[in-house]
């Protein structure tokens, strides 16, 4: 029961912190410019995927490098339904059943693996998706991608529309997390990531919940590339399957600190805004900084952002359960 | 004979694949670090062939020496230096860890070589048994390749030093109690992996147009062979190494180059899921 009441509290503090950080990106096209506005709704992208992959990378342990494959397929399926007249809202929530499906499937095949193994594992569906896509030129339009109808009613609106449909997103996905955080689910991954045969054999249906936490890191991530593809009207597998963005998602975790709450959420919004940053200010050399900014990361800060309180003594509110 | 030819490129080409993956899987094998960096170290070690051959006139095949001593101390350093330090760390941290180096060596070789594709033209003619067309400078690279990834053999098998790195890979608290100073031993290891990579880079750079680009290529490449052929070993890579080149081979010329690497990771993935030790890995040696 103590753990109940010290989740409770760490809870309420997390919900408090996200709803302040919604109320400010849904004023922020009173507030700011089109900039702003897009930086914002990249930002509730990437919350969206972390959160997603902090369920399997975070809580269960298992180190996925699927979460492009599950943004392509998403992106895809969205944009061949819209391309075919389905509505655009239409198109998203069949992008996300589609993709859960094919989640489901993809995990009970590769979720055997463990270890590097599954990670390989993962590398390699990303690989085989992306190359599926740009072959078969019928169905995606292959290397020269594929364009979607743009929504109608000018920039301003669709920004708007855009940012809000990412920011609900990204509010349904927290939601999820915080029932999965304080449910059975959120508690036997835990025990998968600290001893998975120690958990299986105390009963803990193993296969069962890796799969579920396998289905819950992707079905959010196809309805944000359904929204991303509407969003910039026109993908191609190199951007749709990327391996940087796969690599960025745990890095952001990371940062944040991995198999929290808020942990995501914290790394996500660091990173975007020093990647903006970076970006802008060295563009020739921006990868190299990046690089320089991952390494020092993992040297400096072994616990993530939520860490740091924790490690310079502020007593143990936002210290993540080992 | 069109399938004698599809099968010499298949050994040719996977010969070199096995070189290729050779530094990757030791590495891997013996450290437990996927090296996300391993892909830029093969290139690394072209451009710098490249830089030897066309400034001071050296060989691609003479230059061999130096660029492998080069790496190998890199890679020593980089393992001493900072690897060894999140070695016990999450697979995840020295995933992290080995792609933010890849994403700053990456940026350093594109701002000093720039990212025009390259190549060293040897044009020493080829060999025309019958119908079957073999570039020599082709054939020469691939005999290279088989006589390091040897070299490497009978370096693990043979050498006091071997032995401690294969110690290592069965048990690493066994080594340790045995006086195997197992930090050093990684670092040699990791040494020998950057080694091997700049010697493959050294004849990559003889047989194909390379770029910073092509580093994904490598490592993707190095990812399937490991695990088709079997993870920490030589003769794994070499049973890898030419599994994907005849795969390659054989279906780049019946459905297509694009079609041919689709086969590749799918293959890769049926292994992983039927027999995860590889092609020719024994089950509990990992």
């Amino acid at each position: 029961m103590r753990e109940a009441t010290i989740g409770d509290s760490r809870h309420r503090l997390a919900v408090a912190l996200v709803g302040a950080g919604v109320v400010l990106v849904a004023l922020l096209p009173w507030l700011a410019d089109n900039y702003a506005v897009r930086i914002a709704t990249m930002i509730c992208l990437f919350v969206t995927m972390a959160l997603s992959w902090n369920f399997i990378g975070g809580y269960a342990g298992y180190p996925s490098f699927a979460t492009a494959a599950f943004f392509g397929f998403g992106a895809y399926a969205g944009a061949i339904l819209q391309a075919k007249g389905v509505p655009m809202l239409a198109a998203w929530l069949a992008a996300t059943a589609l993709t859960a499906v094919f989640s489901a499937l993809l995990g009970v095949a590769i979720l055997r693996l463990r270890g590097h193994y599954f990670a390989v594992g993962s590398f390699a569906v990303l690989e085989l998706v992306k190359l599926a896509a740009s072959s078969w030129a019928g169905l995606t339009g292959g290397g020269s991608g594929l364009n979607i109808p743009i929504l109608a009613g000018g920039p301003d609106f669709a920004s708007r529309v855009f940012l809000y449909a990412m920011l609900a997103l990204a509010i349904v996905t927290f939601a999820v997390a915080l029932l999965v955080d304080r449910s059975r689910l959120g508690f036997g991954l835990r025990c998968i990531r600290q001893n998975e045969n120690a958990a299986n054999m105390l009963g803990v249906d193993v296969d069962r919940l890796k799969i579920a936490a396998f289905v819950l890191s992707a079905t959010f991530v196809g309805t944000s590339g359904a929204i991303y593809a509407s969003w910039v009207s026109y993908i191609d597998p190199t951007d749709m399957f990327s391996i940087l963005m796969t690599i960025k998602v745990p890095v952001m975790v990371l940062l944040g600190g991995a198999g929290t709450l808020l942990g995501p959420i914290v790394g996500v919004v660091a990173f975007q805004l020093l990647e903006e940053k970076i970006w802008s200010s060295f563009l020739e050399i921006h990868s190299g900084v990046l690089g320089l900014v991952i390494v020092l990361l993992v040297f400096a800060l072994p616990g993530g952002l939520l860490g740091l309180p924790a490690r310079l003594g502020w007593g143990r509110a936002a210290q993540a359960r080992p | 004979m069109i399938d004698t030819q599809v099968l010499l490129n298949g050994i040719v080409l996977g010969a070199l694949y096995a070189c290729i993956a050779v530094g990757f899987s030791l590495v891997w094998g013996v450290l437990n670090v996927i090296n996300l960096l391993h892909g830029s170290l093969i290139v690394l070690g072209a451009y710098l062939a490249h830089l030897a051959f066309t400034h001071l006139g050296v060989h691609p095949f003479l230059s061999l020496l130096p660029v492998a001593v080069v790496m190998f101390a890199f890679g020593y350093l980089l393992q001493r230096l900072m690897l060894n330090r999140v070695i016990a760390e999450p697979v995840l941290v020295t995933l992290v860890l080995t792609f933010g180096l890849d994403l700053l060596l990456y940026n350093v070789m594109v701002l000093s070589f720039t990212a025009t594709p390259r190549r060293i033209l040897l044009d020493l003619g080829r060999i025309e048994i019958g119908d079957v067309v073999l570039p020599v400078d082709r054939l020469a690279a691939t005999a290279l390749a088989i006589l390091l990834t040897g070299l490497l053999y009978v370096l693990l098998r043979g050498s006091r030093l071997g032995r401690a790195i294969v110690a290592v890979r069965m048990d690493r608290d066994a080594a340790m109690l045995m006086g195997i100073r197992v930090p050093v031993v990684y670092a040699i290891t990791f040494g020998i992996g950057a080694l091997m990579a700049g010697a493959a880079g050294c004849l990559v750079a003889v047989v194909f147009p390379f770029s910073p680009g092509l580093a994904e290529t490598f490592l993707g490449k190095a990812f399937v062979v490991c695990v088709l052929g079997g993870l920490g070993t030589v003769p794994g890579a070499l049973a890898g190494g030419v599994a994907l080149g005849m795969i390659e081979s054989a279906f780049g010329v019946w459905l297509g180059p694009q079609n041919a690497t689709i086969i590749a990771f799918a293959a890769l993935l049926v292994v992983l899921l039927v027999r995860p030790t590889g092609l020719v890995g024994r089950a509990g040696y990992e």
